[in-house]
């Protein structure tokens, strides 16, 4: 039985007379206030919001497999696009790491929940109804919002009532956010098991913890240039509207202000989790531990300053375009540190490739050529000529889908002994890891050469000429997808039910922290009293 | 057996790729616009596309380089440091001097790819001392080109996607192998060679971004503001961009085409445009017939002067009667003509200088021949035109 699915799982720790089992039936999870139920309601959250992201993406290239309207039409066709990046911003990749953070955060730092376990069921469950509005947008009149997904102005005040829907459901997206990450500051900053000083502390757990200050610092800002859209299209208000003096630039400085720490709030517990697992696998301590922390938080402050790189052809002053050019530069220096690191921690190492691993290297490899597309963005001159093409679709695929995802799959695979009790099957996972790392290629590899050569993005039918690397990316796009249906149905699926060869409870042989201090399944509850930890906090010694 | 594998995937793909894009083979390479599955860049005609061409290059190689050697690294470290080969683990984990290494080391290296990047980015902003001026208003779903200074001054229209091309976009695109396909114009902008064209952008609804990759511009076109970029194309010839701001529906379907022409045929150009625009304007010289400018003159009334004079010509409240008025009345039509151009009792009644002198002469000839005004006097724009 796994812990995810034992409705009465106990071990060690179960011994006060006050604490039960876990609760039965559905009360368990409407109800649940518990860490392990609540991140296990965020991953299969994100990962039902991942397959209808998905399936939108593969109607996206179901169109764009051969030239002229085949499948949609336009109209429809702006839909699924903007739908596709809603979805998988802040229904997938975001929830899915608040699901591993919550899982994680508690285990790794011997706390014994949450520090706020009601508040941790709300944010959860309010995701569910802005999810179904967001959805259900498509059967509002006039379908789902066409505007892209970052919603500019003033094409937002031409879209029908599901604008308004998508909006709402955006700001409580938002407002679940936001509880999520003050739970999880206050998590880390309070109840770490003593002896465990913030150096200390497990890489995941850092990422997490600046990953949470970010997302506080700018989600509001995003409800601020979404709720002025919402008062311009119904108010009478002028914030983004030209006919009446209002500036349609100031949404995208607004939006791109929160729109690129996002991106970092998407990208750094993907840094964490690699972090635990190559010294794990590598069977080598983390190379530059300090450096990764000061890298990470040099990461997030830069984030802050570098928004108008997105910006360039909006015609910024020449003083501006050097500025934004300048410092989105500089943000390549921390994120090699960390690459470094990584390869410094493997450098004389005595490693094994199983499929975690297997998802972190790849990781590595691919997400650092989304890092080298991300340096040639930011030469403002280069960037006149592939802004808005396919070669930044190519460029934050690189970075979202082998960066985070390729992360998730790497910590699915890790974890997954603790959360279910039992080790995945290792064949799958490798047929997993391989077909989706070459789908993945075929994808979006030929992606930057259409954009290089000018086909623009968020465009229903193209010239002819581009019609050769179209086809391959929606061929290997339909592989891409189906690999992760076989993900499910024939890793993950099992695992839950508990089927697989049992696990101990440090199935791997060099892996550090306290998640590996108790037993696989991870009891329901776990270091109900403060842990005693050797020196380096990642022992419990009593 | 890996290898194997990897192999049959692949040239599934392509197979797969292949066979879908039969009907594209018949498509050959675009001058001035996109290659059949091109790689980089569209050649540059102007200086600044062949910089940024340059850049990309030279990005492209230092980027390579380092990953070629970072991964060199990391796979060399994959084949010997395993566990299956036997290799122990070391214990180091921290290293001062290689940790400061590589984080100046990276810093001097975009320092270093920064400055050919500013260079350029100051080349690409400076608009001043242009050529020729034009405006591109972006629409839903078209362009507007305005030329507002240097040769060919005045000269307006509008470029809207060749509407065959559409309709094919609809039907699926079955069988079409042009190479120009969603790319054709009815009118396209036609500037001169050599000569530094300055476009400036805006909107008339949402945002669109005027693009034009070989020759290395993209502005956005925003509405309610005005922006500027400018070219210099050193060859004649065709070059395509297309819209790249997401703006609706028709996104895809808003094409831009730049004609450029040797000066000469610019010039001739100009002129065949002036002709045509003059064809379509009035002669100011033109004598007209009572008959004909009184029907003209009772068109400009009813737009601009009936609204407060009222259709029966008797005003209403402060506003004047023009049926029966001393002014209209007069013999001497100059007194009229002056209030049309100048305004009266402190533009209460406004100046209506902008209007065409065909049309204030039309105007005052209708009042002076309507209702119970009878004078059988003709205003010719000659008349308008002398007394402004």
């Amino acid at each position: 039985m796994s812990a995810v699915l034992d409705s009465h799982g106990h071990a060690v720790g179960d011994h006060g007379h006050d604490h039960h089992g876990a609760p039965h039936g559905w009360r368990r999870w409407v109800y649940a206030t518990n860490h392990k139920d609540i991140g296990t309601l965020y991953m299969l959250f994100a990962f039902t919001m991942l397959m209808i992201g998905g399936v939108l993406a593969l109607l996206i290239r179901a169109e764009l497999f051969q030239p002229g309207l085949q499948l949609v039409n336009p109209e429809l066709f702006n839909q699924l696009t903007t739908m596709h990046g809603l979805i998988m911003v802040f229904g997938a990749i975001m929830p899915a790491f608040v699901g591993f953070a919550n899982w994680m955060i508690p285990l790794q730092i011997g706390a014994s929940d949450m520090a706020f376990a009601r508040m941790n069921n709300f944010s959860f469950w309010l995701m569910i109804p802005a999810a179904a509005m967001l959805a259900g947008s498509f059967f509002m009149p006039g379908g789902a919002p066409a505007a892209g997904w970052t919603l500019y102005a003033p094409l937002t005040l031409q879209m029908g009532p599901s604008m308004d829907a998508g909006i709402f459901a955006m700001h409580i997206l938002g407002a679940s956010s936001i509880m999520g990450s003050i739970n999880i500051i206050v998590t880390i900053l309070n109840m770490r098991a003593p002896g465990m000083t913030l150096m200390k502390m497990p890489m995941f757990v850092w990422t997490w913890l600046i990953t949470a200050y970010l997302l506080i610092a700018v989600m509001p800002v995003l409800a601020g240039a979404i709720t002025m859209t919402l008062t311009d299209r119904h108010f009478g208000t002028t914030f983004f509207n030209p006919a009446g003096g209002g500036d349609p630039i100031m949404y995208q400085h607004i939006f791109w202000f929160f729109g690129h720490p996002e991106v970092y709030i998407m990208i750094l517990p993907a840094f964490g989790i690699i972090s635990h697992i190559v010294p794990a696998f590598a069977r080598k301590k983390l190379f530059g531990y300090a450096s990764m922390v000061y890298a990470t938080s040099s990461i997030a402050i830069l984030s802050f300053i570098v928004w108008a790189h997105h910006m360039y052809a909006t015609g910024m002053p020449v003083t501006g375009q050097l500025f934004f050019m300048y410092a989105t530069m500089l943000i390549s220096v921390p994120t090699g540190v960390k690459v470094f690191n990584w390869i410094a921690t493997m450098w004389k190492g005595s490693m094994t490739f199983e499929t975690p691993m297997l998802f972190a290297v790849g990781f590595i490899f691919v997400f650092t050529m989304g890092g080298f597309t991300g340096l040639i963005l930011s030469m403002a001159p280069i960037d006149i000529q592939v802004q808005d093409t396919y070669y930044v679709v190519a460029h934050f695929h690189y970075v979202l889908v082998a960066g985070s995802l390729f992360a998730m799959f790497a910590g699915f695979y890790y974890w997954c002994p603790k959360w279910t009790g039992v080790m995945y099957n290792e064949t799958r996972g490798k047929i997993h890891f391989w077909w989706t790392l070459i789908s993945f290629n075929v994808t979006f590899f030929p992606m930057h050469f259409l954009g290089l050569a000018g086909m623009p993005r968020r465009y229903a039918d193209y010239p002819m000429q581009f019609a050769d690397f179209n086809a391959l990316a929606s061929v290997g796009a339909f592989f891409f997808g189906f690999a992760q249906v076989y993900f499910f149905l024939f890793v993950v699926v099992p695992a839950m039910r508990g089927n697989g060869v049992k696990a101990s409870a440090k199935p791997w042989e060099a892996a550090e922290g306290l998640e590996w201090e108790v037993p696989s399944p991870a009891p329901f509850h776990t270091f109900e009293n403060p842990p005693k930890l050797d020196a380096t906090a990642t022992r419990v010694i009593g | 057996m890996k290898n194997n594998l990897l192999q049959k995937v692949a040239s599934g793909l392509l197979f797969a790729a292949a066979w879908a894009s039969t009907a594209a083979w018949a498509v050959n390479d675009l001058p001035g616009g996109p290659g059949v599955r091109q790689l980089n860049l569209q050649a540059g005609a102007t200086k600044i596309a062949q910089e940024q061409g340059w850049l990309h290059w030279f990005m492209l190689i230092i980027c390579t380089v380092i990953f070629v050697a970072v991964f060199g690294v990391m796979f060399y470290s994959i084949w010997k440091h395993r566990k299956s080969v036997g290799h122990k683990p070391a214990s180091f984990h921290e290293s001062v001097k290689v940790e400061i290494a590589w984080t100046v080391i990276p810093f001097v290296i975009v320092i270093l790819m920064a400055l050919p990047a500013t260079k350029a980015v100051v080349a690409q902003k400076d608009t001043s001392n242009a050529d020729l001026t034009i405006k591109a208003t972006g629409y839903q779903w078209k362009w507007g080109y305005d030329y507002l200074k240097g040769q060919g001054e005045g000269i307006a229209f509008i470029s809207t996607l060749d509407n065959a091309q559409r309709e094919m976009s609809n039907n699926g695109a079955k069988g079409v192998d042009l190479d120009d396909y969603l790319l054709k114009v009815d009118n396209p902008l036609v500037v001169p060679v050599n000569k530094k064209i300055r476009i400036i952008t805006t909107a008339n609804d949402v945002i669109h971004a005027f693009a034009v990759p070989s020759l290395g511009v993209k502005q956005d076109a925003i509405p309610g503001f005005v922006r500027d970029t400018w070219f210099r194309a050193e060859a004649v010839g065709n070059y395509y961009g297309q819209c790249q701001e997401l703006c609706g529906k028709e996104h895809a379907y808003m094409p831009i085409h730049v004609k450029v022409l040797s000066a000469e045929d610019y010039s001739a150009w100009v002129a065949d445009q002036q002709k045509k625009m003059a064809a379509l304007q009035d002669d100011p010289s033109k004598v007209w017939t009572l008959e004909d400018i009184t029907k003209r003159g009772e068109k400009v009334y009813a737009a601009n002067c009936a609204a407060c004079h009222q259709p029966n010509g008797k005003g209403a409240g402060p506003i004047k009667p023009l049926d029966g008025a001393a002014v209209v009345l007069d013999a001497d039509k100059t007194k009229q003509i002056k209030v049309l151009l100048n305004g009266q009792n402190n533009l209460a009644m406004p100046s209506w200088k902008q209007l065409s002198d065909t049309d204030i002469a039309a105007v005052i000839t209708y009042t002076k021949n309507n209702w119970s005004n009878k004078t059988g006097q003709l205003v010719q724009p000659a008349d308008v035109k002398a007394a402004r």
